[in-house]
């Protein structure tokens, strides 16, 4: 048995820090892209408007029923077949992560307005808000509070899916992993570095994130 | 001012109003009891439509509520209505829950009704909380900011659906005497309690529900003192 020699990964550091920085800029986008498809999309799936709420749950049931992977190949490969043009890389993983996010987001969304009393609806209704009002003075407001643990976990999942963006070739923290394993023929250590950075990005969120749920739940 | 015809609502195969009919009028202080289950707060609800009645007629001030080209954002605005639970807006503070609608449904400049908010709050006795949260308050306060938040839309009605049933025994009168305030000063209200010391001070009329239906009506001394139907008299027996 060969022993572990991480000084091999040294040289290439900077590669790594680089795709870690690309795989959080790559999340980012992703749950903002994420949050605003899904706001609308969980918000349909409540509509009273049946066309509506049917294409917001076939959205959400397409989007959670087949993998991440899949979606991004058909995304990369499959939609210029299509287009008749290429979508770069980056645009095209955080494009289908994002969507992807959408569909998780809604639940979340759906979820979060769910949670608020059903008595706070009636009472804005009762003062002869319109539902839109009362959604957006009084619903969303505290719907939004109730969001953010589960929002923080979908950020942390990104994070991590973003690695399915080399199989697109993309240059993020796993293809660092994967050209430095090429080059030194060890692929232990480069893929346990990998491994490490995104440990430490998510360890280092969720610690954010029970700062931050601490705080929520305190102003309750 | 309220009329209601032949009301009727079912949740599925379950009839919980089933045939109401009665009028009141302005300054009218209408008081109704019965066991739970009798359909008395869906009534209530039926009012201001939280619930659509399933047939029917209920007209306010001559306007039909279930005709399709009725706002009922707008009728809303009229009737004002206090929960059981308070539903106090827990992310504003007691002034922004009763500013709120004003400024956003009428259109009330911020001043303005922040002017009428603190006079509300002066009535109710609760003007040094008007920078607080709802959950810095004890159960009767809340109620009592419930009651300043519906009346700051000026309502020509007041429905109280069991306002005093989720509080401490020692929190009720301090709300009791707020909607006593209010009748003198000729609110016309529907209130729907246990309070029956409530109903008979302060009602101009007692509406006695069972499965479904008014069984008997009647000012309180009529009601508490001879009533007339065998279900009040059982019901009376019970509570008092």
């Amino acid at each position: 048995m060969k022993s572990l020699d991480f000084s091999i990964v040294i040289p290439y550091i900077h590669l790594f820090f680089r795709g870690a920085l690309t795989a959080l800029e790559m999340a980012v986008l992703a749950v903002l892209i994420g949050v605003a498809i899904g706001t609308f999309v969980g918000l349909g799936k409540m509509s009273r408007i049946l066309p509506v709420k049917l294409l917001c749950t076939a959205y959400v049931e397409i989007i959670r029923g087949t993998p991440l992977l899949v979606q991004l190949l058909i995304f990369y490969f499959g939609l210029p077949q299509i287009l008749g043009f290429t979508i770069p890389e980056f645009p095209a993983a955080v494009l289908a992560l994002g969507i992807n996010s959408g569909g998780y987001v809604a639940e979340i969304v759906r979820g979060g307005i769910l949670a608020v009393d059903k008595g706070q609806m009636e009472a804005a209704r009762s003062l002869g808000m319109t539902y839109g009002q009362a959604m957006r003075y009084i619903i969303l407001p505290q719907a939004f509070k109730k969001m953010i643990p589960p929002l923080g976990n979908e950020f942390i999942t990104l994070l991590k899916d973003s690695s399915l963006a080399t199989t697109i070739g993309f240059p993020e923290l796993t293809r660092a992993a994967q050209i430095v394993a090429g080059n030194t023929y060890r692929p232990f250590e480069p893929y346990l570095t990998a491994a490490a950075f995104y440990f430490v990005m998510t360890v280092t969120f969720s610690f954010l994130m029970s700062i931050v749920e601490r705080r929520l739940a305190a102003s309750d | 001012m309220i009329e209601v015809k032949d009301l009727y609502k079912n949740f599925g195969e379950l009839e919980v109003l089933r045939g109401i009919s009665t009028k009141i009028e302005k300054g009218e202080v209408v008081v109704v009891i019965g066991p739970s289950g009798s359909g008395k707060s869906t009534f209530l609800r039926c009012l201001n439509l939280l619930e659509r009645p399933s047939r029917g007629e209920i007209k306010i001030d001559g306007k039909s509520l279930l005709d399709p080209s009725t706002d009922i954002n707008k009728v809303r605005q009229d009737v004002g209505m206090v929960f059981q639970h308070f539903n106090l807006f827990p992310h504003k503070t007691v002034v922004e829950n009763i500013t709120l609608a004003p400024m956003k449904v009428k259109g009330v400049s911020p001043s303005e009704a922040r002017e009428k908010a603190m006079e509300l709050l002066e009535r109710v006795g609760l003007a040094d909380k008007a920078e607080s949260f709802p959950s810095s308050l004890s159960g009767g306060q809340k109620q009592r900011v419930a009651i300043a938040r519906a009346l700051a839309m000026n309502p020509k009605v007041m429905l109280f659906d069991e306002p005093t049933s989720a509080l401490d025994p020692e929190m009720i009168k301090e709300v009791l005497d707020v909607m006593k305030d209010l009748a003198s000063d000729g609110m016309t209200m529907v209130v729907v309690t246990h309070e029956m010391r409530f109903a008979r001070e302060v009602g101009d009329r007692v509406l006695f529900m069972d499965e479904g239906k008014i069984l008997e009506e009647g000012t309180p001394r009529e009601i508490f003192e001879n009533p007339q139907n065998p279900r009040t008299r059982e019901f009376l027996s019970k509570i008092l």
